[in-house]
């Protein structure tokens, strides 16, 4: 498989007063197209600031990132801001959707901001709607909205720009177990398509779930290992 | 919905001003009032010009207008004779017309209180014995027939001139031209009628005059029938009045020269008389004044004006980074999901626009109601013109791209992460 993301000994530091923290020490790996990992680790070992990386939302402090094929530390605010709009799509913990805009609005956010929006961005929205099975809550607002549902939502607005990676960070940290395994069926669903997913989470049951499992430990790999393919 | 950025930007900000409606009314008041202030300004200053022009038209530009005035009741009633002598003289007028530099020509004029009839029609207009310049030099304008000449004055001829009000009264069904009219026990052949002045006004300086309308007879023709003693009869006693001239109109030749020459004027009216029974109106001063009183309007309502915009303008900022406090969270979730920082400023920006044109619209709507109101109340002309409410359109746009401008830099410099963790 080609990389989408190749990461060498990257490193993001942040100073406050005289204390340094290293939330990424020398971090360095490649992750393949249509991949599913689970980055796993405990509390404070840089899994959100890889994901943040990950999503050109945050640079590293030294090192290189290279996404697509293009090197992050050349690209400036407006063509990352352009880049996450094209091939990056993001799932929050907590759902993150805009609390004035509805359903489908939601959905189409990330077309907004694009130079040369596809034509059919509508009708892409309504049918990624109602593959989540809100089909027909295309006109409501966020807060009419279950958690799972609005989870679904988020993950229809990451699928608008048909992205090069899906970056969930712990998706499923605000769900129950009953839509928590819902949310799962669904990546999987992604993944069986062919698209790359790189998830965060905690929870060991969620992280059994992916392909693969990157154990994080202060900044850098703990651990690597691979799932038993599912029947 | 894609198509449009700039009015998904209108839309999105209508609608979250609208989440705080009390909060976006309150907002605007600044804005409001700074902006019918504005409005109102313009009307009033407009109305206020155009009223003093066109007084100066009626009056004539070039002119110095003297008048008679009485002077308080004892300084100058002979108790015995009960008969007050006060005013323009003869004397005054020769010297005016001859002796004072840039004078080009004057004209006298007396006044006769004469019943005026035709028949069982009978009127009190304002009889005045004038010179044939008159015409010309208040610029009037003749409707039928012709001024007095000056072979009416040589052969002190009974002729007069009625003014539109006075004819249209006398002679309801037929033309005047020829006919006789009797003033007090004579008979006088109209020869001509005037136009009505442009506007039978509430001007100050003509103030109750062309109400009772005017017959306008040669200068020697009235001092040979009427003298230059008057009677009148005033709360029931008779009380005689000798006043010679009730004014003189001087044309000056040039308009630079006009307020030396009304200086020159005063000068030989105080060197002339022992008391203070003339009066000397000049249009172009009036002109001063008014733009005096429009300059003075202009100040107090230009200082509200500039006052209110700019608390508008503040209370608009501060408002917005309220907002963009509020809303940091949605600044990040825009910004992961692609939006570059213009988007942000661009978003922000139509927010804060949309917020100071909507009190800037009811501004408008406010500010012109207040000249309609003090045109009803205060009796002012106001006009507003077309530039009015598009200048205060401009304004109220220019407050909210200005006074948004910071707050919506703030929004799009936020740090995309910061902004996602935040609350
Ligand atoms: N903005 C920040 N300023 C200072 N320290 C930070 C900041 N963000 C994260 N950190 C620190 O970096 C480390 C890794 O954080 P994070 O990536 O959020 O961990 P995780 O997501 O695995 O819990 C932690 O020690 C955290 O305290
Ligand atoms: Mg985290």
């Amino acid at each position: 498989m080609p990389a989408v993301a190749i990461l060498k000994d990257v490193s993001r530091v942040y100073t406050m007063g005289n204390t340094v923290v290293r939330a990424l020490n020398g971090f360095s790996f490649e992750f393949g197209q249509g991949e599913y990992w689970a980055i796993m680790g405990s509390s404070g070992s840089g899994k959100s600031t890889l994901l943040n990386i990950l999503g050109c939302i945050d640079r590293p402090t030294s090192g290189s990132y290279q996404v697509r094929g293009q090197e992050m530390a050349t690209l400036d605010d407006d063509e990352l801001s352009e880049l996450r709009g094209l091939h990056i799509g993001f799932v929050f913990q907590s759902f993150n959707l805009i609390p004035q805009l509805n359903v489908l609005e939601n959905i189409l956010v990330p077309l907004f901001y694009q130079e040369d929006p596809p034509a059919d961005g509508e009708e892409r929205a309504a049918m990624l709607a109602d593959r989540v099975g809100l089909g027909d809550r295309l006109d409501h607002r966020p807060l009419e909205l279950s958690g799972g549902q609005q989870q679904r939502v988020a993950i229809a607005r990451s699928l608008i720009n048909d992205p090069a990676l899906i970056l969930a960070d712990e998706p499923t940290g605000n769900l129950d177990t009953q839509t928590t395994s819902e949310i799962l069926d669904l990546l999987d669903e992604l993944h069986d398509e062919g698209k790359t997913i790189l998830l965060v989470t905690h929870e060991a049951d969620v992280g059994a779930r992916a392909q693969s499992i990157l154990h994080l430990k202060d900044g850098h790999i703990d651990d690597v290992a691979h799932n038993r393919p599912r029947p | 919905m894609l198509h449009s950025p700039v009015l998904r930007s209108v839309k999105l900000g209508v609608k979250s001003l609208l989440l705080h409606k009390l909060r976006s009314l309150l907002t605007t008041l600044g804005v409001l009032f700074g902006v019918s202030s504005v409005v109102a300004m313009l009307a009033i200053g407009e109305g206020a010009s155009e009223e003093a022009q066109e007084q100066i038209k009626q009056l004539g530009s070039q002119n110095v207008i003297l008048r008679s005035v009485k002077p308080p009741e004892d300084t100058v009633s002979n108790q015995s004779t009960r008969v007050s002598n006060y005013g323009l003289t003869h004397l005054d007028f020769e010297r005016i017309s001859e002796t004072l530099p840039w004078v080009k020509r004057a004209v006298p004029v007396r006044e006769l209180q004469q019943e005026v009839r035709v028949e069982q029609r009978k009127l009190n207009p304002r009889v005045m014995a004038t010179t044939p310049d008159y015409i010309e030099v208040t610029g009037r304008m003749m409707g039928e027939g012709r001024f007095i000449s000056e072979r009416d004055e040589e052969l002190v001829s009974n002729v007069c001139v009625l003014d539109h009000e006075v004819a249209r009264f006398l002679f309801p069904f037929e033309t005047p031209l020829g006919k006789r009219v009797k003033i007090d026990a004579d008979y006088f052949t109209v020869v001509g009628t005037l136009l009505p002045r442009t506007r039978t006004s509430d001007d100050p300086a003509a103030a109750g005059t062309s109400v009772t309308g005017e017959v306008l007879i040669p200068r020697l023709t009235g001092q040979r029938w009427f003298g230059d003693l008057q009677v009148k009869v005033r709360s029931g006693s008779r009380e005689m009045e000798e006043v010679q001239l009730h004014e003189i109109i001087a044309e000056i030749d040039a308009p630079e020269n006009v307020a030396h020459a009304a200086a020159a004027a005063r000068e030989m009216l105080k060197r002339n008389h022992k008391q203070q029974d003339y009066e000397v109106v000049v249009p172009l001063e009036l002109l001063a004044r008014a733009e005096e009183t429009k300059r003075i309007f202009n100040i107090v309502l230009g200082s509200i004006a500039g006052i209110s915009l700019l608390v508008g303008g503040i209370g608009i900022m501060n408002v917005m980074l309220a907002t963009v406090t509020e809303r940091t969270r949605e600044i990040g979730i825009r910004r992961a999901l692609g939006a570059k920082r213009r988007h942000i400023i661009m978003q922000f920006l139509v927010e804060a626009v949309v917020l100071s044109v909507g009190g800037g619209l009811l501004g408008i709507l406010l500010g012109l109601a207040i000249p309609w109101f003090v045109t009803w109340y205060a009796d002012l002309r106001t006009i507003v013109t077309p530039e009015a409410p598009a200048l205060a359109f401009g304004v109220s746009v220019g407050i909210g791209l200005v006074f948004g401008l910071y707050p919506a830099w703030r929004a799009a410099t936020m740090d995309p992460v910061e902004a996602l963790r935040h609350e």
